[in-house]
């Protein structure tokens, strides 16, 4: 057993104990340390990462492939970049306790265990340790009526969907004989394999695992648990988590489940419809920017569910690089919401970004940058990761997704730039207060990525590439 | 031979009585119109009922993984149960009620 493989995700899990200790022990406020202490951690992790060597180990529970290590970088910048926004969020807000910081490190070492989990007890594990983190941040502003609403809907609903992924995972075992899913693929590929049961099972598990991606039709949480969690909250939860899930679900079914891809297929190019429809329409009638965001979330996941839908080589390629592209796009806009705060007091509704364009010109400018990516404009990043996912899908006959993908962009194109006419053409309704340097870090950083993504997506799709490569091969 | 036949209790009934728990589980977090304490009383029977069927593959299957799985679960479900009184608790302090119905401030 080479336990130094898991180093990235021991490493972490032992800061998060140490920062827990360090965070309780002295008697004055420790949140700025402690968060400090969590991005060292995360960047600690990160250069372990890549590192890090390949293979099986912990009895064929963990492995480390080039899935593992893409999937992971891509979790652990979404949480390092989520953690800078909360940081000036929280103190303004009277939130700044150092449990927040330590709560995301050990959410991310769940999002590392399920990304690299071959074994449904590994994913399972991994899953509730990034869950039931979650359900507490989701909670934080704990003397926040909205914000203690929307922890409380966030665990029903994700212990529900635990629920289903657990007797999607019972049925698996009992079916194949086993929980390790490269013997699983060996059992469904013997003539013998593939029998009705595990068909059940695998959907259980798909069900339980669109919930915690917001896939309709198990995306109702979605809107409610956005629009009531502290700000960076929201957009800690819009990102890595995000990934994690997608990674996982892309690992289960184009790993152990391969074989049965013609039935999963179906259940996918469904979910992934039925999201880019409901993403799209069900945003045009808010008001309120965050709860915008969750739709288009939505709409995102269909997106990217169009790659795994698709399962072709290219398909789960343009899959990987649509998350990569959809984090950066998504923390650069909510690093804006984040900054919508006036009086000190956090707004959140989209007439309040009215006149942007003329109080704070530079913020204005990414905020116009994300919503053209996101609404698909060419020479943007946005427009690249929705590219990799259409190609792969008319070249393998699937035109109705690809038509659908197209309609509903458009569609979306209206509430996205409907933002940027506000920003920029309505009259200003006051300006925010002065925005902190860490919101302009992630502002630039993501602003940047998504701007010249164009210039060099080489190194990208080839990594994408390898880490598909190391799945299907 | 007289009304009473030999019936062993095999794996199909584990996995009925599973389903049946289970289901209730469902139902009990989706009708349930009173109080939030249900819910989390529905959760626990979904896991529970997801045990069985584990420790019943198990005993089938000759084989400790399910087993070792169902304990794991156990484990976690105590995490989550914990987690969830405390967020109920929470809300309780916010709105004064832990109806269910009343869980709508935040719809659009």
């Amino acid at each position: 057993m080479n336990w130094t493989l898991a180093l990235p995700e021991l490493v972490l899990a032992i800061a998060g104990l140490c920062l827990l200790v360090a965070g309780v022990v002295p008697k004055r406020p420790m949140h700025f340390a402690i968060t400090l202490g969590a991005l060292g951690s995360f960047l600690l992790a990160a250069v372990l990462v890549m590192g890090q060597g390949e293979g099986v180990t912990f009895g064929g529970l963990y492995v480390a492939d080039a899935f593992a290590r893409f999937a992971k970088l891509l979790v652990l910048a979404g949480a390092g970049l989520g953690l800078i926004l909360a940081l000036d969020f929280n103190e303004k807000s009277g939130i700044a306790r150092f449990e927040f910081p330590v709560l995301l490190v050990f959410a991310t070492v769940g999002m590392m265990v399920m990304v690299s989990a071959n074994d449904l007890m590994a994913l399972y594990v991994g899953l509730e340790l990034m869950s039931l983190s979650l359900y507490v941040v989701a909670a934080f502003d704990r003397d926040n009526e909205r914000s203690s609403e929307a922890g409380l809907k966030y665990f029903v609903l994700g212990a529900l969907a635990s629920g289903l992924l657990l007797y999607g995972a019972s049925l698996v075992y009992g079916f194949a004989g086993t929980t390790n899913f490269d013997r699983i693929a060996d059992a469904l590929s013997s003539p013998a394999g593939g029998s009705l049961g595990l068909v059940v099972g695998v959907v259980f598990v798909v069900a339980g695992l669109a919930f915690k991606v917001s896939a309709v039709p198990f995306h109702m949480w979605t809107p409610d648990v956005y629009e009531g969690a502290p700000t960076p909250v929201t957009a800690f939860f819009a990102a890595a988590p995000k990934v994690a899930a997608i990674a996982l679900l892309t690992r289960v079914l184009a790993g152990p489940f391969g074989d049965l891809a013609a039935q999963w297929q179906q259940v996918i190019l469904l979910i992934s419809a039925l999201s880019m429809i409901l993403g799209a329409f069900a945003a045009i009638g808010q008001s309120n920017v965050k709860r915008l965001m969750a739709y288009s979330s939505i709409a995102n996941v269909g997106y990217a569910l169009m790659g795994l839908a698709v399962a072709t080589d290219a398909g789960l390629r343009g899959l990987l690089l649509y998350m990569a592209v959809y984090i950066a796009m998504t923390l650069g806009s909510f690093s804006v919401l984040v900054a919508m705060r006036r009086d000190g007091r956090a707004v959140e509704r989209i007439d309040d970004l009215a006149g942007l364009g003329r109080t704070d010109p530079v913020m204005a400018f990414w905020m116009a940058v994300f919503m053209f990516s996101m609404a698909g404009i060419p020479p943007l990043a946005g427009f690249f990761s929705k590219l990799y996912v259409f190609l792969p899908a008319v070249q393998a006959g699937y035109w109705a997704l690809a038509v659908i993908g197209v309609l509903t962009s458009v569609v979306g194109a209206y509430y996205y730039l409907r933002i940027v006419k506000v920003m920029y053409f309505d009259a200003p309704a006051g300006a925010f207060d002065p925005r902190p340097a860490g919101l302009s870090v992630v502002l630039t950083v993501t602003g940047l990525f998504t701007m010249l993504f164009i210039l060099f997506p080489a190194p990208l799709i080839a990594a994408a590439q390898a880490a598909i490569t190391s799945i299907l091969g | 031979m007289g009304g009473i036949t030999e019936m062993a209790i095999g794996l199909g009934h584990y996995l009925t009585v599973g389903a049946i728990l289970f289901v209730l589980g469902v139902f009990g977090i989706f009708l349930n119109r009173k109080n939030v304490i249900v819910i989390l009383m529905s959760v626990e029977l979904l896991l529970l009922a997801v045990n069985i069927n584990l420790v019943g593959f198990s005993s089938v299957l000759n084989d400790l993984t399910g087993q070792v799985f169902a304990m794991f679960i156990l484990t976690v479900a105590a995490a989550e149960a914990a987690i969830g009184l405390a967020i109920v608790v929470v809300y309780f302090r916010n709105r004064g009620s832990i109806e269910v119905e009343d869980i709508s401030t935040l719809r659009g």
